[in-house]
């Protein structure tokens, strides 16, 4: 199905904000497709996707470039050119279907029910506005009130996302600010209206280390305060470990795991979570020791690979009968965990494999002390 | 901010006066005895050396070069009397020197020629400003359509045609065939400003229509790249309505490189729409100057040529004095 614009007359009487039906979550993704028609070809960029989020709890979504992570958060807030895009499937964002919605219906949720913080704040910022224009202008669009009282609101918001002097630094321009300041004031800015739901597009990877904890410190706080859910998509697994509940790992436009964060962190089952998990730097390890990073690159989506789109890079693929990862595409089923963790691989094993070759490998101390008890449930690593 | 126009002011002089020194001293060294187009004016052709002599003597073109264009310099700041041929004229400051053929001051004649150079350039600036860059957001905003298509076809294929044909075609239809326009000329505006409008609408459309092409092409381009920063995808992230997202946000920005080019153009416009001019009958510098070659009536190209540069460094300056307006990183030291 193609979405057009506008199939919806504007002024047209939508669902109450409070429309979210019993047991409906703040935001469910279902069997959600996006694909992008080029001169090349038509790019894959997410194949049957599904999620949902709870009020108040937040989602990581971990992959690599190009793995449909931003593709499909946009999506959420209909960011996407309805004229260059096919999409197909469901978002119910507060108990209403963004897939088709019209335009001007989306802008009433842009940046009201959701909003969204993007990777580098100093391009994200227009350079010409002051910061405080562009944050009231944020405000004003969704509120029918003065231009001195929008701007009360942006500096309070800045003053609420520790921008010192709050009052002086908004008629600065961005450039004027150092680079964990410029995205405390995307924060400011994504926050303004007191959304739902919060998307934040690799909010900490412009940012030095230091500058990234305390962003991430910030944007808990300010969950706690303001009870929005957040989708935080990241190719840092630390950030996950720190800030998710829930973690979904793409691959090529595909979930290919998903479940409670301690679940995919501790007993990954999936060969690319694996990977992942291997590749994050060990801080214990010796300083010239080496990375281990996935071989191959990342899939074309113009042409995604057969089967598991992850075999031709998976070194798994010979303890499969056959050539069933070439051919055949797993289905996402429960992992050996049972639970809601799932995940999309045909390997029948594979929280053996994983305690007897991955994380020896990753963190021999640990898989040495779990040497007697391998397969046991208290598996926590520290990541 | 005050200081830096100052400076600029200061070094736009300097330029100036260093261009006033190469025209003057192309009297001098230029290939012709600069005495002898005023003798062939003033004899019909017929100037013997004796004449030629006198007048050489007389207007200082036997003494130093460096002497003269002190004495030259002098008058611009309180006026002189000056030499022309056998008598001599009265030239009060800014004596730019005096028409071969009028024997009037040339500071005189720039004053009734610059208005009407200056409301053709100011008209058809504004003209090929706003149609330029509308047609080129319309572009940007329907970019691959057909309608993208067909108004970058049509522009490149208008701009193809060089200037002085579409002007001679539209004066030949527009003025003479259908009759329409029929005051075209410069009639000043502080006599009679609805006709100094009607006299000058048709070359406005014309230079503005054809000037425009390339402004299309440019602010479609600039306008392509800013609809795809990331600052459009916050604005609109935020809820803003796309009319706001493209002609506040995205159009601001593409700005900045089409006023580098409007203030080129602006100056070229200023220093003399030759064709233009010439074809729709306007008495303006381009004219002046075109017709002081011809006869080479020295005084009058060496102004022109000074007011052309005094138009290029006034409107850099301008130019940069906007940026740091549009262009709040820019800073004037």
């Amino acid at each position: 199905m193609t979405t057009t614009a506008s199939t919806t007359p504007a002024g047209t009487p939508e669902p109450s904000a409070e429309g979210l039906g019993a047991g409906e979550p703040l935001l469910a993704v279902e069997d959600l497709t996006v694909r992008f028609p080029t001169y090349d070809g038509l790019v894959q960029a997410v194949t049957g996707l599904s999620y949902r989020l709870e009020q108040g709890s937040t989602l990581g979504i971990v992959g690599e470039s190009g793995s449909g992570k931003s593709v499909s958060s946009m999506a959420v807030l209909g960011l996407h050119d309805a004229k260059r895009t096919q999409m197909s499937g469901s978002i119910r964002l507060a108990g209403k279907e963004i897939v088709g919605m019209s335009e001007s219906r989306l802008m009433r949720i842009r940046g009201k029910e959701a909003a969204m913080i993007f990777q580098d704040p100093l391009s994200a910022l227009h350079p010409f506005f002051t910061v405080g224009k562009q944050l009231a202008e944020a405000y004003l669009v969704h509120n029918h009130v003065s231009r001195k009282v929008a701007r009360k609101r942006a500096v309070e918001m800045l003053d609420r996302v520790g921008i010192p002097q709050a009052k002086n630094r908004v008629d600065d321009y961005p450039h004027q600010f150092s680079g964990g300041m410029r995205q405390r004031v995307m924060i400011a800015m994504a926050l303004i209206n007191d959304p739902r739901l919060l998307i934040a597009d690799e909010p900490t990877t412009a940012l030095d280390v230091t500058v990234q904890a305390q962003i991430l410190d910030l944007l808990q706080e300010l969950q706690r305060d303001f009870n929005s859910a957040i989708v935080i998509i990241t190719h840092d697994l630390g950030v996950v470990a720190e800030m998710a509940d829930d973690v979904l790992v793409m691959y090529a436009g595909r979930c290919v795991e998903y479940g409670p964060c301690k679940e995919i962190l501790t007993h990954p089952e999936m060969p690319y979570t694996w990977g992942l998990l291997s590749s994050v730097p060990d801080i214990s390890a010796a300083a010239d020791a080496r990375l281990i990073p996935i071989r191959g690159n990342p899939p074309s989506l113009l042409n995604p690979p057969t089967g598991c789109p992850f075999h031709p890079r998976c070194d798994h693929t010979d303890k499969v009968p056959g050539d069933l990862c070439a051919t055949q595409l797993p289905e996402l089923s429960a992992a050996s965990t049972g639970g809601v963790h799932i995940k999309r691989c045909h390997l029948a094993n594979p929280e053996e494999i994983y305690f007897t070759e991955i994380l020896p490998e990753i963190a021999p101390d640990l898989a040495e002390e779990l040497s007697g008890t391998t397969g046991a449930e208290e598996g926590g690593t520290s990541r | 901010m005050f200081a830096y126009i100052v400076k600029r002011l200061i070094s736009g002089a300097v330029v100036v006066v260093l261009i006033s020194m190469g025209v003057f001293a192309l009297f001098w060294f230029g290939p012709r005895n600069p005495a002898l187009p005023l003798c062939n004016i003033d004899t019909s052709n017929r100037c013997r050396p004796a004449i030629l002599q006198a007048y050489e003597h007389n207007m200082g073109f036997d003494d130093s070069v460096v002497h003269q264009y002190g004495l030259w310099a002098k008058g611009v700041v309180v006026g002189r009397s000056m030499a022309l041929g056998t008598e001599s004229h009265k030239c009060p400051a800014p004596c730019l020197g005096i028409d071969y053929r009028t024997k009037l001051p040339v500071w005189k004649e720039l004053t009734t020629k610059f208005p009407a150079t200056l409301s053709l350039a100011l008209g058809a600036s504004l003209m090929y400003l706003v149609l330029g860059v509308g047609v080129g957001v319309l572009a940007a905003r329907r970019r691959g359509t057909w309608i993208d298509k067909s108004l970058v076809t049509g522009s490149l294929l208008l701009s193809s045609i060089p200037f002085y044909l579409v002007a001679l075609l539209a004066s030949l239809w527009f003025t003479i065939s259908l009759g329409l326009f029929p005051s075209t000329g410069y009639h000043p505006i502080t006599h009679n400003p609805a006709k100094w409008f009607a006299g000058l609408i048709l070359p406005w459309l014309v230079l503005g229509i054809w000037g425009s092409t390339s402004y299309t092409r440019f602010s479609r381009g600039s306008m392509v790249e800013s609809l795809g920063e990331d600052y459009i995808r916050t604005a609109k992230a935020k809820g803003l309505p796309a009319r706001k997202v493209v002609f506040k946000h995205a159009l601001r920005a593409a700005m900045v490189p089409v006023v580098t080019i409007f203030g080129l153009d602006f100056a070229t416009l200023l220093a003399g729409t030759i064709f233009a001019e010439r074809i729709f009958g306007i008495e303006g510098i381009g004219k002046w100057g075109l017709d002081a070659v011809t006869v080479k009536n020295l005084p009058v190209v060496s102004t022109t040529v000074l007011v052309a540069s005094v138009a290029v460094v006034a409107s850099n300056l301008l130019v940069d004095l906007i940026y740091s307006v549009l262009d709040p990183r820019v800073r004037l030291t």
